[in-house]
């Protein structure tokens, strides 16, 4: 059989000829379409339109992008599903992207370690769908499990809902390969307890891009407990529900899971899936336990007291698997929920002492109804992460205006009780310019020689996290969800 | 204003004995002092403030200054039923958190690295610097806190911390166990709290409620012969770091006697583990990071962070 082919013509552009020649011209896309598609992520941030988009299958790929950017002396973004709710992932001044979908590969599982190798690209979901016959699986559960990677996650230091027992990301994952911004790679961390030297791992967990990206990752195994119990309980006002989470964090039980949801968003969920919701209670406490059947038991029977002493209106215990998962589905399908109610909606995320929880909640829905914004709350109490959801038309003249104002109120009402400006979506090009209310001048100098010891140049995802003095794109409106990303 | 600035007026006054010149170093328990090098005649040794500046049982968080002792810190955490990732093996807080090196429980108590959720240091400028946050949960900004935990003291020094505290469990029990595979005590039991050997005799910590604990108990006897033992075996001097899969083979390449931490990795053993070559690339970035950390290597000098 005779094959012939043409070699394409070398592109004008000089970069463009250069990712060519390193990658395949199919794994470098530089058309319209593309280099749009990739100006957002899941934030309500606008990049506009990056440079080049490249694909890349191995390390050594990423390695030659990065020497091209370097000669070419553009930056580079790095991009995994484009979930992150920052604008972590939106390209500032037409950089080239790295989208690391191609290397997905799980290299290993390593039993004996309780490690598994893996490539960026591998969909948080997969890698636990792949450990689950095994006996294992990855902890961190972020809502957009289905499709983010764990590339990002570990750029995001990602947590979700069975992270307050378990640990974010960051406990989550031992050493990292990275490809720094001058090409070089560099192994953080090791499969030892306590690797030589600094910390590398643990710097570039939640750097969000710019110290590089990483092409491998060892992320820890989590054996699946023999014994799991999920309770709901439903309270006549929300401090009532905070006021059980403090209680059972201060007793010493440390549940896998406890959720929070207001009754605007039970509402939601209710009428969109009908999870069985009392939609007449004012906060629904979701709670899980796990471990050995006689000690969950205990945990639930303390549970269940501590609700009760809290005027707990009722408390249900799931007696079944598929209870179970009725429980759980109206929690995962929150986020679909919302996108019933109005066409656009902007997700919060501070993290608060868990005591004052219900103090700030008090004054997030004070603020909204100054703000004549519509807000719903679904969030991570036990860790004190609250996640308000303000929702509204974009359409409607000046309700932009008004959702920023209330937004800023609800990060200053949070540092004010003692919080953060994050517990999980990061700081990205959302929340720089409030890092300085959070953090004094020398606080984030030192962050910024962090940052240059990996990239000197500034040549990672510039302009994101650290306060730098560019403005950030314009909120925008909603697009719509694919189905299936909220699950 | 910054709402994470330091007032401190402790903090303060230990900035300024610290200054903004010459070679200087913390004045700690000793309990490690020459690890990662000898510290050159020339430094100026400070006292850095102690005591616990803020417990809060019911937030599982404390705010410690760095001279505390770690036994008085543990004290005061017991009497709330409460511990934490830091040894108690004496030294200060500071020290311990220095030199970042984890708990003999670490499977049960976590590591020191995941407990430090925020750091005050004086820097080399002489500025009282914050990193972190005072919440179990946090990704404001780059991780000053991971990266100053294990630093010996090279690119700040430690003046107080926020640690993550943990609930005591109910019941912790020590088996001794013969003629079984370590590897298969750390399978059979869910969480144990540790799992040592020592290429003989391997030792578990079983802990969680009474009545788990009696099951996993019992489930261990069905596999080797147990006893129960007050505590761990003696522990050799020297620390090798090994992989999980390493440790568990440690009678294959360790002379002399040992223990080994299974599933951890970590190995003590009466020979010194012999030096390892730092991954180059990484250790251009350590280089890096000291330059702009501490540009006249005035803190703690003749130590590096390679241990
Ligand atoms: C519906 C929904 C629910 C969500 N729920 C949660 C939740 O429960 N918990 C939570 O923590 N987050 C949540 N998120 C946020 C988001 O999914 C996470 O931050 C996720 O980890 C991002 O992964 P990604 O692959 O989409 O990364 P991207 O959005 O593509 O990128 C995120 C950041 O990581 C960087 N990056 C990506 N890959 C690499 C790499 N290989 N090396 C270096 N840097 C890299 C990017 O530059 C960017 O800064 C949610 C988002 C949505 C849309």
């Amino acid at each position: 059989m005779t094959t012939w082919w043409r070699r394409p013509s070398r592109p004008a552009d000089p970069l463009i000829a250069d990712l060519h020649d390193a990658l395949a011209p199919d794994r470098v896309r530089n058309d319209g379409a593309e280099r749009s598609l990739t100006s957002h992520d899941a934030s309500v941030f606008d990049g506009g339109v990056s440079g080049p988009v490249c694909f890349p299958t191995t390390t050594g790929e990423v390695q030659a992008i990065m020497r091209i950017a370097e000669r070419h002396d553009r930056a580079v973004v790095p991009r995994g599903a484009g979930t992150g709710l920052a604008g972590g992932a939106i390209p500032l001044g037409a950089p080239i992207v790295v989208c690391t979908g191609k290397m997905n590969n799980v290299v290993q599982i390593d039993l004996e370690n309780r490690i598994a190798w893996v490539e960026p690209g591998v969909i948080n979901l997969d890698l636990s769908k792949q450990l689950r016959p095994k006996g294992f699986h990855f902890a961190p559960d972020p809502s957009s499990q289905q499709v983010c990677t764990l590339g990002g996650n570990v750029a995001n230091n990602s947590g979700g809902p069975h992270c307050l027992a378990y640990g974010v990301t960051d406990a989550h994952v031992l050493a990292i390969e990275v490809v720094l911004p001058d090409g070089q790679v560099a192994m953080l961390g090791g499969l030892e307890d306590e690797p030589d030297g600094l910390d590398l791992r643990g710097a570039f967990v939640g750097s969000e891009g710019t110290l590089g990206i990483a092409t491998k990752i060892a992320v820890r195994l989590t054996p699946n407990p023999p014994a799991v119990r999920t309770m709901l309980l439903s309270f006549s006002s929300v401090r009532d529900a905070a006021q059980t989470v403090s209680d059972v964090i201060a007793s010493g039980v440390v549940p896998a899971a406890l959720e929070v949801m207001d009754q605007p968003m039970v509402t939601a969920i209710e009428r969109y899936v009908g999870a069985g919701y009392p939609t007449d209670a004012a906060a629904v406490l979701l709670a899980e336990v796990e471990g050995l059947d006689a000690g969950v038991d205990i945990d639930v029977a303390h549970i269940d007291q501590i609700g009760r002493a809290n005027n707990a209106t009722e408390i249900r215990l799931a007696g079944s698997d598929e209870e179970r998962a009725a429980l759980w589905k109206g929690r995962k399908t929150a986020f679909g929920a919302v996108a019933q109610i109005a066409p656009d909606y902007y997700l919060h995320d501070t993290v608060v002492p868990r005591a004052k929880l219900a103090d700030v909640l008090e004054q997030i829905y004070e603020i909204v109804d100054r703000h004549e914004v519509l807000v719903l709350n679904v969030f991570h109490a036990g860790d004190g992460n609250l996640h308000p959801l303000l929702v509204f038309d974009a359409r409607e003249e000046g309700t932009l205006e008004r959702v920023h104002a209330a937004g800023a109120e609800i990060l200053r009402a949070s540092l004010e009780a003692g919080g953060v400006l994050s517990g999980e979506h990061g700081i990205g090009v959302e929340k720089q310019q409030y890092m300085e209310e959070l953090f004094g001048q020398a606080d984030l100098d030192h962050q910024n020689r962090l940052r240059q010891a990996f990239d000197p140049a500034c040549r990672a995802n510039p302009g994101k996290v650290l306060p730098a003095g560019h403005s950030c794109a314009d909120i925008q409106a909603l697009r719509d969800v694919p189905t299936g990303v909220w699950g | 204003m910054s709402t994470l600035a330091s007032t401190d007026v402790a903090l303060a006054g230990f900035a300024a004995e610290v200054g903004t010149e010459g070679p200087v170093a913390v004045r700690g328990g000793g309990t490690r002092w020459n690890l990662g090098g000898v510290l050159t005649e020339n430094a100026r040794l400070v006292e850095v403030p102690s005591g616990i500046v803020d417990y809060q049982p019911a937030e599982m968080i404390v705010t410690v200054r760095a001279g505390t002792n770690t036994a008085d810190l543990h004290a005061s955490l017991a009497e709330h039923g409460q511990t934490c990732a830091l040894p108690e093996r004496g030294g200060t807080v500071g020290g311990a958190v220095a030199v970042g090196e984890n708990r003999l429980d670490r499977l049960g108590r976590g590591s020191v690295r995941d407990a430090v959720l925020q750091v005050r240091y004086v820097s080399s400028e002489g500025d009282v610097v914050t990193g972190g946050g005072p919440v179990v949960k946090n990704v404001t900004g780059f991780n000053i806190p991971k990266l100053l935990t294990g630093s010996l003291g090279t690119l700040g020094l430690i003046a107080e911390v926020v640690l993550r505290t943990n609930p005591l469990p109910p019941v912790q029990r020590w088996l001794r166990a013969e003629s079984v595979d370590p590897r298969d005590l750390r399978d059979v039991v869910l969480r144990p709290g540790a799992v040592l050997w020592d290429g003989t005799s391997s030792w578990i910590l079983v802990e969680g409620h009474e009545a788990d604990v009696d099951s996993e108990i019992e489930r261990v006897a069905t596999r080797a012969d147990i006893t129960s033992t007050d505590g761990p075996p003696e522990l050799p001097p020297h620390r090798w770091r090994l992989s999980p899969s390493d440790a568990s083979q440690a009678d294959r390449f360790i002379d002399g006697s040992f223990v080994a931490s299974i599933g951890v990795g970590t190995v003590w053993a009466t020979t010194a583990q012999p030096v390892r070559e730092p991954d180059p690339v990484a250790a251009q970035i350590v280089s890096r990071m000291k330059q702009l950390f501490d540009p006249s290597g005035r803190l703690n000098p003749g130590r590096s962070s390679w241990t």
